[in-house]
């Protein structure tokens, strides 16, 4: 109803005049968004929680009485005690010590590859979108073709070639088999954006073709790809646990919480501390993420209907 | 047909005594319940009128000022959140409280309604036919099928659907905008309802369409005896078509009357303030519009007093004290809910004495004999063809869209030129292809002495900077990611002006355009749709462009906000001396502020001219018909007029006719001898003078003829 544009509205004069006496100062777009962010309490637990992660993560080795990697040949899958304080697994290591570091490891990697295969489908789908023609023939051909590759075959295949090389590469290597299916949603919804009038408007006054899609095109599906991005922290995740279980992820003596999960999974009901604690931080890492995006995307749309 | 007394919640009963209404509301008030924190919105507040059968009722009001909700209340279409209160009475049985199954036995039957959009009336799934047939049997269930079907025909035809029984089993898509509008018609006719709602039932089409669609409406009357409510914010609508109108201004009725003394006299400064606002076709000097200042109060928070105090120029302390009740003035019926409306009254003023008229700025450009300037834009036999696609693996071609098919005008400095003509016309076509700056398929186009498609990149980019566009929709030509101070400082940034000058121009422009610098900080959503216009002009006048092309810049605005922006383009355009190409399907704003018109019919230019030889003396048969069907806002003229009413509609630009391509709707070709038509089937016809300055016209047999 034609009502209900009339609503949002009409914001009176008086009392902007009020607000913002100084008119020579505008505020930027991203402090506003962060000040929109702060103000939002879901966003706030989500970062504090993510934090207190980070912080226990690389904080938490150092006040245990045990190193990763040492083992207690006199405690094999003990329950939590004042000595290990989360018990210990079946060759003797210290659970909270070597969750710590898996912790380290699956946020680092979430985060990573979230945000680049979040990036690389952007710029591949909005490139796509914009130009159409032969870029957009290219690039959704290699899309379609990195789409039917067989992504745990070929990181099989290629792991022993690239595994001196650092997990970096392994980031890499998963972003690059998770972006296709947003470059394609970007692509199209590319495509309905590059008619609006604001997007024909700045190619009428002469902006240049990428500047248009960097200034208006991406930040128009923000909330899709913060969406998309923080879906992909947990799929990121659960790839890496399942790569790891398989022997070509992270590999002993390095931990990731994937490879703690599968450890623990067999024993789950005998000697559950050897697998509550590792998935425990999984689904929390996960949420806390997702609440940060939820916050960033009513931040970013300003047409969201849950600003607070 | 007068005899019909209009009421509201506040008025004792028992003034209704003259005969039975058959729809009374009254006192109704709609309450939208605020979602979370939000306040409440209150839609309709005490609303009252009724309506007797053969009349038509109007209510008018600019969007948002509960028009619609009143109405939707009065068929039971509310959603279940709404709380409603007061009392609608069919016949005297009150609607209101009834279930939705007891609802569904009188919609349709006893009250129905025509919606705005014909597009999403009908389910595309099924033909035509079986959703009329279904609209009777759902209350007839005993009635057999076939007779059900050639109840159908017979209806479809009322509606003047030519071969009916053979459209009967087309499909919804199958059918243009108007003759969707007619089969809504005659689904809402179908069961002889007593009430008919007519909720905005032309605003979606074109003129030429909208005095078809008028005519139905009138029949539909006439055969059904119903009484029609008819829902609009055009002022000429009403006046040709109505007995009794009412105005709504805020969820409240602010003046009731018989249409006579509502249009002369007026005493409700908000009335006043609309019908001055309006561009008039009937007038010949070109004095600036009356704006109403400010904004339509928001529904979830209104001020204490009287609603419209705040954008009223004769408003009082006494104004804020309370909410005006409406009170008897003047003649019968006719009342006001204004506290000054006897003072008004007593020294009968109109809308010049209440509302201070802008200064209009003389053009600095006028002196210099139009030869003698510049000239900023010339096309010439500009071709636009789109191939029309068949087959999803192999694509072949079918056929061509014709859209743009050899179009020629000129500009000279500081001119406007109005390019007119109805949806599908290719007037948009033509402006996308003027502004791409890419070589056109057929014919040229000279921007500022530049040739399209022969620049390289500098000069593109240079003419860029001089030619600027400002579109139709202010809901989508503002990037609702970016604050309105980015918004206008884009095309600045892009043309490489320094930074320490930035902040100041773009306050300068927010100034120019009328809006507070101090807004740049905030969204574009955050301002209402004039506002949002206005912004979008800022931009365009950033880099001091010579051409700014406006594209429908005020079709989507409620008339006393429209009339602000065309005054500030009108001002905008003499400060700055500025030349507009200005697209619009409204003729009346069109007269209003171009030098020369040019009206395009199916991707060719029919005629053009100066303005006031073309609304004076338009010679082609088009142009007349496209003139008369504009209703004026003025009753006693509207009575008087004979409109020229086009049969059928635009036909498909893929599929021109042969020859003149008006010829299959022209008036004048139906007149003809077989010898005479001829030359109107074999030759397309030129644009040729047909006497005095530069008004050319493409008629074989162009002939000048007042119509307004």
């Amino acid at each position: 109803m034609s009502m209900s544009a009339e609503r949002t509205g009409a914001p009176d004069a008086p009392e902007a005049a009020g607000q913002e006496p100084a008119p020579a100062r505008t505020p930027g777009r991203w402090s506003a968004v962060l000040r929109q962010m702060a103000g939002t309490r879901r966003v706030l637990f989500g970062v504090v929680v993510i934090v207190l992660m980070v912080v226990m993560a690389w904080v938490g080795p150092l006040l245990s009485p045990w190193d990763f990697g040492e083992r207690d040949y006199s405690a094999f899958l003990q329950p939590p005690s004042a000595d290990h304080w989360w018990g210990t697994d079946s060759t003797g290591r210290d659970v909270f010590v070597s969750t710590m570091v898996g912790l380290q490891k699956s946020v680092i990697i979430g985060l990573l590859v979230a945000v680049l295969s979040t990036l690389v489908a952007a710029v591949v789908g909005a490139f796509a979108g914009y130009f159409l023609g032969v870029t957009d023939r290219v690039l959704m051909w290699i899309t379609d073709l990195m789409l039917v590759l067989p992504s745990f075959l070929i990181l099989a295949i290629l792991y022993p070639v690239l595994r001196d090389q650092g997990w970096l590469v392994f980031v890499g290597l998963l972003a690059a088999f998770l972006w296709m299916v947003t470059a394609k949603m970007v692509r199209g919804m590319t495509i309905s954006l590059k008619e609006r009038e604001y997007v024909l408007a700045a190619r009428y006054m002469g902006v240049p073709a990428w500047t248009i899609i960097f200034r208006h095109i991406i930040p128009n599906m923000s909330s899709l790809l913060i969406v998309d991005a923080t879906i992909n922290v947990s799929s990121a995740i659960i790839v890496e646990t399942s790569l790891s279980y398989f022997g070509f992820g992270v590999q002993p003596p390095d931990v990731s919480l994937g490879s703690l999960i599968s450890d623990g999974a067999s024993q789950a009901v005998t000697h559950p501390w050897t697998f509550v604690f590792s998935t425990g931080l999984l689904v929390l890492l996960v949420l806390a993420v997702n609440l940060i995006g939820d916050g960033l995307r009513d931040a970013l749309d300003p047409q969201s209907e849950r600003r607070s | 047909m007068t005899e019909t007394i209009t009421r509201t919640g506040a008025d004792e009963p028992g003034a209704a005594e003259t005969g039975a209404p058959v729809l009374e509301i009254e006192d109704l008030h709609v309450t939208f319940p605020g979602r979370g924190k939000s306040p409440d919105v209150r839609a309709v507040r005490g609303v009252g009128y009724s309506v007797r059968r053969g009349e038509i009722l109007g209510i008018v009001g600019e969007s948002g000022s509960g028009k619609s909700v009143s109405s939707m209340a009065a068929m039971g279409l509310l959603p279940d959140s709404a709380r409603i209160t007061g009392s609608i009475r069919l016949h005297g049985e009150e609607l209101l409280g009834l279930d939705d199954k007891a609802m569904s036995a009188k919609r349709g039957s006893r009250i129905s309604m025509v919606f705005q959009d014909p597009l999403s009336g009908l389910t595309p799934v099924y033909t035509v036919g079986d959703q009329i047939v279904e609209a009777i049997r759902v209350h007839n269930p005993k009635m057999p099928k076939d007779k059900a079907a050639a109840r159908a025909v017979e209806l479809l035809e009322l509606v003047g659907i030519p071969n009916a029984a053979h459209r009967f089993k087309s499909f919804p898509h199958e059918f243009s905008g108007g003759m969707r509008q007619r089969v809504m018609i005659a689904i809402a006719i179908a069961n002889d309802p007593d009430v008919i709602i007519c909720d905005e039932p032309t605003t979606a089409l074109d003129v030429t369409i909208q005095a078809q669609i008028l005519e139905v409406l009138k029949a539909a009357q006439r055969e059904t005896g119903a009484a029609i409510v008819m829902i609009t914010h055009d002022l000429g609508v009403v006046a040709g078509l109505v007995d009794r109108m009412l105005v709504m201004y805020a969820g409240r009725p602010v003046e009731v009357g018989a249409v006579d003394d509502v249009y002369y006299r007026t005493r409700m400064p908000y009335t006043m303030g609309l019908l001055g606002s309006v561009p008039r076709l009937d007038t010949d000097e070109r004095a600036p519009l009356v704006p109403i200042r400010g904004n339509p109060p928001s529904l979830s928070d209104l001020p204490p007093g009287c609603p419209f105090a705040p954008r009223c120029p004769i408003a009082t302390a006494e104004c804020d004290q309370g909410e005006p009740e409406l009170l008897e003035i003047g003649g019968q019926g006719h009342t006001a809910a204004c506290i000054r409306a006897p003072e008004i009254d007593r020294e009968g003023w109109t809308a010049a004495d209440v509302y201070p008229v802008p200064e209009a700025a003389p053009p600095p450009e006028a002196q210099v004999r139009r030869e003698d300037r510049e000239t900023v834009l010339q096309v010439d036999g500009l071709v636009k063809h789109h191939p029309l696609m068949k087959g999803a693996v192999f694509k072949r071609r079918v056929g061509t869209v014709y859209a743009v098919d050899g179009v020629g005008f000129d500009i000279a400095e500081g001119e406007t030129l109005g390019l007119v003509g109805e949806s599908g016309c290719g007037k948009s076509t033509t402006l996308m292809e003027i502004l791409s700056l890419e070589r056109p398929q057929g014919g040229t186009v000279d921007l500022l002495g530049r040739r399209s498609g022969t620049m390289n990149a500098r000069e593109r980019f240079a003419v860029r900077r001089d030619v600027q566009v400002v579109f139709q929709d202010p809901m989508s030509s503002l990037d609702p990611r970016m604050l309105v101070f980015d918004v206008v400082a884009e095309p600045l940034r892009t043309h490489g002006l320094p930074k320490d000058r930035l902040r100041a121009r773009v306050h300068e422009l927010l100034d120019l355009v009328g809006l507070d610098p101090a807004h740049a900080g905030r969204y574009p959503q955050e301002f209402s749709g004039g506002q949002r216009q206005r912004i979008g002009i800022a931009r365009a006048l950033a880099l001091e462009p010579r051409l700014l092309v406006l594209d429908e810049p005020v079709s989507a605005l409620d008339v006393s906000i429209q009339a602000g922006v065309i005054n500030l383009l009108d001002e905008l355009k003499a400060r700055l001396g500025l030349s507009y190409l200005f697209v619009a399907h409204d003729l009346s704003v069109v007269r209003h502020i171009a030098d020369r018109v040019a009206v395009m019919y199916l991707g060719r230019i029919v005629e053009i001219g100066a303005v006031d030889r073309i609304f004076r003396d338009p010679a082609h048969p088009y142009t007349q018909a496209l003139l008369s069907a504009i209703p004026i806002p003025d009753p006693e003229k509207e009575r008087n007029r004979s409109h020229i009413v086009l049969q059928g509609d635009l036909p498909s630009p893929a599929d021109p006719p042969s020859g003149c391509r008006f010829r299959p709707r022209c008036p004048k070709f139906a007149g003809l001898s077989e010898a005479e038509r001829t030359p109107c089937i074999e030759v397309s016809p030129d644009l040729e003078a047909t006497g005095g300055d530069d008004h050319t016209a493409a008629c074989h047999y162009a002939q000048g003829r007042s119509v307004v």
